[in-house]
């Protein structure tokens, strides 16, 4: 007996050789240390060569002057700015490419995702034809083909395709007409702001009254109206008191060799918007068919049975069921987005990526431009995660 | 009894054209609508385009440059090389039809039917002649591996395993008498095939270490791992090119000099190697807890519990997700065009920009960027019908 009892008991002396804690920590170290020692290595011989060829590794040329010009950006820029707003322009840029991306691919994603549901026999392979037609060619082939083949193909300025007043495209891109701050636009900011108090104010009341009356607690559609009609007559007001409208809409003309005036999208940029949604929208179709295919048959058939029209079966009891399920792949795609808009150079739009090698051209700091540009992209990744995050938590709360 | 149950059992079919038509295209306003602007925009988009494509479209610059498109700068005294290369893999593709039989051998069928089609083309003769080649070496590979499909198992796999290096060898050359061919040379689509393949095969052991070590119990490797992976998924590919064509001449010794094709192998390696640790690890999460368990009760350790007992499961769970993978990987080779190598993308690229078809009326940047599509929507709609094949036949995802 005490010989098992003996055998039982833990032995105080595992070599230590043999103890998993010990092992685990020797191998952790053993790691760190070769990879450490990988580190030292690769960054001696990168110093030596920088060393070697004079090139300082410090970012003290981030505010000298850029000397090149960018061919569109969002804020004042100039070849006489600095490299430091050169990056800036460029990440605003992939900024707007990528939000405007995002909701257009999101938007058209849907419609294509649906209409591979479709009970119409031609509207399913039609939307089957372009998934598989979008999905499996590269993006960079799609891009260069809508630039090269379609957009710079347009008629020229003179003959752009147009109907005067309202939108004009051409071989230089599209100009849309578009509402800009009239004169008496400042009179009547203040409105827009008071619109939103009023909104907050509906809301909250309307909340109030619908947990009186025990209905569910939709309080939006009223807070909406109240913030339209605010708007609605205050803008009349301003226009009465002032006789002229603080929004006017401004119209494309020809002027010169351009149109000017509304809103304009160069070719460039039309051809990544174009080339980014439509392949984009080719995976968020197929996002969105899985997710609807993933909401059991029997909520269809409830619904059918409650008598929901086929429109409403869709709005009110499939897409929210399965949009828990459509959020997370959904999320990568905007990921791709954002990260695909860097093939923007290959139409010669200066987002991030073409700034960028712009920088490294003109500057010659290899190793310095590329650690800025991929802390962008890092940040931009993290920051569409984050969002997605917090809206799939969202949405799961409400899972009973 | 038995008779009633027999009458029971399926309603009268409904096969007449008319019900399929009322239930398929007019069941409903709506249907009725989408319908009717269907049957008209369809016909007159594809006549459109059928229209252009024989009576307007020049197709010269393709078929004159075929050969660039498909291989490059390749010399054309070589070229055989690659040839013999596509008859090996033939070869191989005909025995393990034989052997293996079921999915296999219809790809292979696939193959030879390709060949075929492409011998009709007025190629030169010796083109035409490899390709013939080529399915006849199916041909004999499937009628050797039916009847000893026992014996030639292993001897089979052990080939597929060394013909990557077979090809490495057989396409640079510099060896066993073979005159070397620089990797400036190689262009078109065989780069293309040699970037995506090359990348998938040498990403994939990085890929399952960094999965396993993103698992590991062991923090330092755990977050080392996690950061490698979440850090490359977080910047876009071009970006990664970008830095390995500029920097890794950097951090290497001055003395060692690396050609643009390695710069380029290492990036889509590193790049690949992260995106394919997230989709082992996602096999790795459906291997339930009690095959770790039932493996420490018999007593293995975690060695053999990781490589005998879990990857297996977690690989086959995952086998699709790789294909999607690597069809991802082959499309994105198009972005090599970027950092300077001719691959098919950029020898398009190249053909566009030629001066004997400044004079076409329209230019030819259509045709030729249409064909290049082609090929590529071609590799990788296979590709992913393939995919699909492979999931009903392992029943992922239904177990």
């Amino acid at each position: 007996m005490a010989q098992l009892d003996n055998k039982l008991q833990p032995s105080k002396a595992i070599p230590f050789y043999r103890n998993v804690k010990v092992l685990a920590l020797v191998a952790q170290i053993a790691f760190l240390l070769i990879l450490g020692l990988l580190f030292w290595w690769l960054i001696g011989n990168m110093l030596s060569s920088l060393r070697r060829s004079n090139i300082p590794l410090s970012f003290d040329f981030l505010p000298q002057t850029a000397g090149f010009e960018i061919a569109e950006s969002s804020i004042r820029y100039s070849a006489t700015d600095s490299y430091g707003r050169a990056f800036l322009v460029g990440i605003l840029n992939t900024l707007r490419i990528a939000v405007l991306g995002i909701i257009l691919s999101t938007i058209f994603g849907i419609i294509i995702g649906i209409g591979r549901l479709s009970s119409n026999w031609l509207l399913r392979n039609l939307a089957g034809a372009y998934v598989e037609l979008f999905r499996n060619t590269p993006l960079a082939v799609q891009l260069i083909f809508w630039f090269v083949a379609v957009i710079l193909k347009l008629p020229r300025v003179r003959d752009a395709i147009a109907i005067d007043g309202i939108f004009a495209l051409s071989n230089r891109g599209l100009t849309l007409a578009w509402p800009v701050a009239g004169e008496s636009y400042a009179a009547w900011s203040i409105w827009f702001w008071v619109g939103l108090v009023v909104g907050v104010i509906a809301y909250v009341l309307r909340r109030q009254q619908l947990q009186r009356l025990d209905r569910p607690l939709v309080a939006w559609p009223v807070a909406w109206l109240a913030v339209l009609a605010t708007w609605l007559v205050s803008w009349l007001g301003v226009w009465l008191f002032t006789g002229s409208s603080p929004l006017v809409i401004d119209q494309p003309h020809l002027s010169g060799f351009n149109y000017i005036g509304g809103v304009s999208i160069t070719a460039a940029f039309f051809a990544l918007l174009l080339g980014l949604t439509c392949y984009t929208a080719a995976f968020i179709a197929e996002i969105v068919r899985a997710g609807i295919l993933a909401v059991s048959k029997g909520q269809r058939e409830a619904a059918q049975a409650l008598g929901f029209t086929p429109f409403q079966t869709m709005r009110l009891i499939i897409f929210p069921q399965a949009l828990r399920v459509i959020i997370p792949p959904l999320t990568n795609q905007y990921l791709n987005l954002t990260k695909n808009s860097s093939l923007g150079i290959l139409v010669s739009f200066p987002d991030l990526f073409f700034v960028t090698t712009t920088i490294n051209n003109q500057s010659g700091r290899a190793v310095q431009v590329i650690l800025i540009m991929m802390a962008c992209y890092l940040a931009m990744s993290l920051l569409i995660s984050l969002f997605a995050n917090i809206y799939n938590s969202r949405m799961r709360l409400k899972e009973r | 009894m038995s008779t009633t149950a027999q009458e029971l059992e399926r309603p009268q079919q409904q096969s007449d054209v008319g019900a399929w038509l009322r239930q398929n295209l007019f069941n409903g306003v709506l249907n009725t609508l989408i319908t009717i602007v269907l049957v008209i925009f369809i016909p007159i988009v594809l006549f459109l385009i059928v229209r252009w494509a024989i009576f307007e479209a020049t197709w010269q610059p393709v078929a004159t440059n075929f050969r660039l498109l498909m291989t490059g700068r390749y010399p054309i005294e070589h070229v055989w090389r690659i040839q013999a290369c596509m008859a090996i893999i033939y070869l191989l593709f005909g025995l393990s039809a034989g052997i293996w039989q079921g999915m296999v051998r219809t790809i292979g069928i696939g193959l030879v039917g390709f060949a075929i089609f492409f011998a009709l083309f007025p190629f030169s003769v010796s083109a035409r002649l490899w390709l013939v080649g080529s399915v006849v070496a199916a041909l004999v590979g499937y009628f050797v591996g039916r009847p000893f499909s026992s014996k030639l198992r292993i001897p089979v796999i052990v080939l597929w395993l060394i013909s990557p290096f077979i090809f490495w060898l057989l396409i640079r050359g510099g060896m066993l008498g073979l005159p070397l061919v620089t990797t400036n040379l190689w262009g078109g689509l065989l780069l293309t095939i040699i970037l995506a393949v090359v990348g998938i095969i040498a990403s994939f052991p990085i890929g399952v270490l960094l999965a396993l070590g993103r698992q590991s119990k062991l923090p330092i490797i755990k977050w080392c791992c996690t950061l490698y992976i979440e850090l490359v998924r977080g910047v876009p590919l071009i970006s990664v090119l970008f830095m390995a064509v500029l920097m890794l001449p950097l951090f290497l010794p001055s003395n060692i000099r690396i050609d643009n094709l390695v710069r380029v192998l290492v990036a889509i390696t590193g790049f690949s190697a992260a995106y394919l640790a997230e989709n082992v690890r996602g096999g790795l999460q459906s291997v339930p807890r009690g095959q770790y368990e039932a493996a420490s009760a018999l007593g293995l350790n975690v060695f053999q519990t990781t490589f005998l007992i879990v990857l297996p499961q977690a690989l086959r769970a995952v086998i699709p997700a790789l294909v999607g993978q690597f069809i991802s990987l082959f499309k994105d080779t198009s972005l090599v065009s970027i950092v300077g190598l001719a691959e098919l993308l950029g020898i398009a690229g190249i053909v566009i920009n030629q001066p004997e078809w400044l004079q076409v009326t329209g230019g030819v940047e259509r045709e030729v960027l249409l064909f290049a599509a082609l090929v590529y929507w071609f590799f990788c709609y296979t590709l992913s019908k393939i995919s699909r094949r492979i999931e009903a036949h392992l029943g992922v995802g239904t177990r």
